[in-house]
């Protein structure tokens, strides 16, 4: 029930008026089990309208709401304040194109995952009077964690790779990508290597692994980006020393 | 997008960091310990040179060096481009022709040593 | 509506974002000790074909206290190196024992297992005690 009085300093940019992003304070009473994005949506309601950013479910389950709170990539509506002291710094999320206030452009991580072919590509064709796939507990859990991904983008703005090598894939289209590679029903492994094992591709990685740190569904991407480098410098030395064993 | 060759760098790169977390820390400690005085048996001149005379310690001596090498060049070579280094193609030309060369002057050392 | 994206500078500001990036650097700057003790050591097998007055000069070298230092240095981010190395290779090699993933620990456990048993093997076997 009680209230503190909480400061943030968020980044704002009107790309009609300003010539770059500027901050600006806010001065906002808050509950005690408040998280940023409630903060952020009082400012919105009572205290400026003008005030633009992300935000849908509020649990943690969209991946809308990702923003850089006090630097480091989080979902707002997983920001606890009573975990932060002093003032909080509210920035876009890193890496991005800023479009409006705290909202970036996406297009290229959108752009990236449809690189990937994420969608299951048959082992040969399978006529719909054959029924269903079938898939043991095993199979399931070897592909599993890489299905979690909520497309919050936090990966991307925690790489340093990404910030630094704009055409790199980056974490969540390589896993997307493995996730599907992984799966026993998936045939198109080879399709997608044109994509995972190109330079820009699992390549450009250099195992940070802030990625799976900050990722809020335990995806684990740095796992899936290692394990797809190993399994393509596999196929690299197969094809170039025994090219017989790969048609 | 075509399939990258880079894992001509990356495959070395990989078994040396294995090789290296496995095997360095240990021979620094013999290497730190002739530093202290304390020469292991095995750092004796006789001792190491009729060690080195076998062919196949040769051989193994001059992989150990190698993949230490190209690992340690392959990870400068990232750093760099990471702290804002961006001639990657000079970078990695110079690592690399770093890490063939301690090879090499290895190997040439080694073939030197003809049993006594 | 006009449109027009700010695309903020990348520059080096990453590195202090978190101490992960920091962690990540020192990880990094362990070639650069593990490289250059392996050169010395190429170093030292050149001396060794030499001959006994050579490599007797080169263990000398490696008592001066700027040797003693650096080597203790090199060995800190070996150690690092390993460390870290070991903790990483149950994400890039996974084991899935029926229908579970082998736990993280077991496997990086049998790693640091392995380099305790294959260090004092080495220990023993070059007459360091």
């Amino acid at each position: 029930m009680s209230e503190r009085r909480v400061e943030l300093d968020v980044l704002r940019y009107n790309p009609e008026t300003d010539r770059a992003p500027h901050f600006q304070r806010y001065s906002v009473p808050c509950r005690e089990e408040w998280v940023v994005l409630d903060a952020l949506n009082h400012v919105k309601e009572n205290i400026d309208p003008t005030l633009s950013y992300r935000w849908s479910c509020h649990m943690a389950v969209c991946g809308s709401c990702g923003m850089m709170i006090n630097r480091e990539p989080k979902l707002a509506c997983k920001s606890f304040l009573r975990d932060y002291q002093g003032v909080i710094r509210v920035e876009p999320l890193a890496h991005f194109p800023v479009e409006r206030d705290l909202v970036t452009v996406i297009d290229d991580f959108v752009a990236k995952l449809a690189r990937v072919k994420p969608y299951l590509i048959p082992k040969e064709p399978k006529a719909l009077e054959a029924g269903e796939y079938r898939q043991t507990p095993a199979q399931l859990k070897r592909y599993k964690q890489f299905t979690l991904c909520i497309n919050c983008m936090l990966c991307y703005a925690a790489c340093p790779e990404y910030g630094l090598i704009p055409k790199y894939l980056g974490p969540a289209a390589i896993a997307l990508g493995h996730r599907w590679n992984q799966d026993s029903r998936d045939g198109g492994r080879d399709q997608r290597q044109e994509e995972l094992a190109a330079t820009e591709g699992a390549w450009e990685c250099s195992f940070v692994g802030a990625c799976s740190e900050v990722c809020p569904e335990h995806v684990d991407p740095a796992g899936a980006i290692q394990q797809v480098k190993i399994r393509s410098t596999v196929d690299w030395y197969l094809e170039h020393t025994m090219p017989w064993l790969t048609k | 997008m075509a399939k990258s060759n880079k894992p001509i760098v990356w495959g070395p790169f990989a078994a040396g960091g294995t090789l290296t977390a496995f095997l360095t820390p240990v021979l620094i400690v013999l290497t730190l310990l002739a530093g202290f005085g304390h020469v292991p048996d095995l750092l004796g001149y006789e001792a190491l040179r009729a060690f080195a005379a076998h062919g196949v310690v040769k051989m193994g001596l001059v992989v150990v060096v190698f993949l230490s090498l190209w690992s340690a060049a392959h990870r400068l070579r990232i750093t760099c481009y990471d702290l804002g280094l961006r001639a990657d193609t000079l970078v990695a030309t110079l690592v690399y022709a770093l890490a063939i060369a301690g090879t090499v002057a290895a190997a040439i050392a080694l073939l030197r040593l003809t049993p006594a | 509506m006009s449109r027009k994206p700010y695309v903020r500078e990348m520059t080096s500001e990453w590195i202090t974002r978190h101490p992960r990036y920091l962690r990540y650097l020192l990880r990094e700057f362990s070639c650069l000790f593990i490289g250059g003790w392996t050169l010395m050591m190429v170093w030292g097998l050149a001396r060794l074909a030499q001959g006994p007055a050579a490599w007797a000069a080169f263990l000398e070298t490696l008592q001066s206290p700027a040797s003693i230092v650096l080597q203790a240095l090199a060995l800190a981010f070996a150690v690092y190196h390993a460390v870290t190395w070991f903790n990483l290779t149950p994400k890039a090699l996974p084991v899935q024992l029926g229908d579970e993933f082998v736990a993280d620990g077991v496997i990086s456990g049998a790693h640091f297992a392995v380099w305790g048993l294959l260090s004092l093997v080495v220990l023993l076997l070059a007459g360091a005690f």
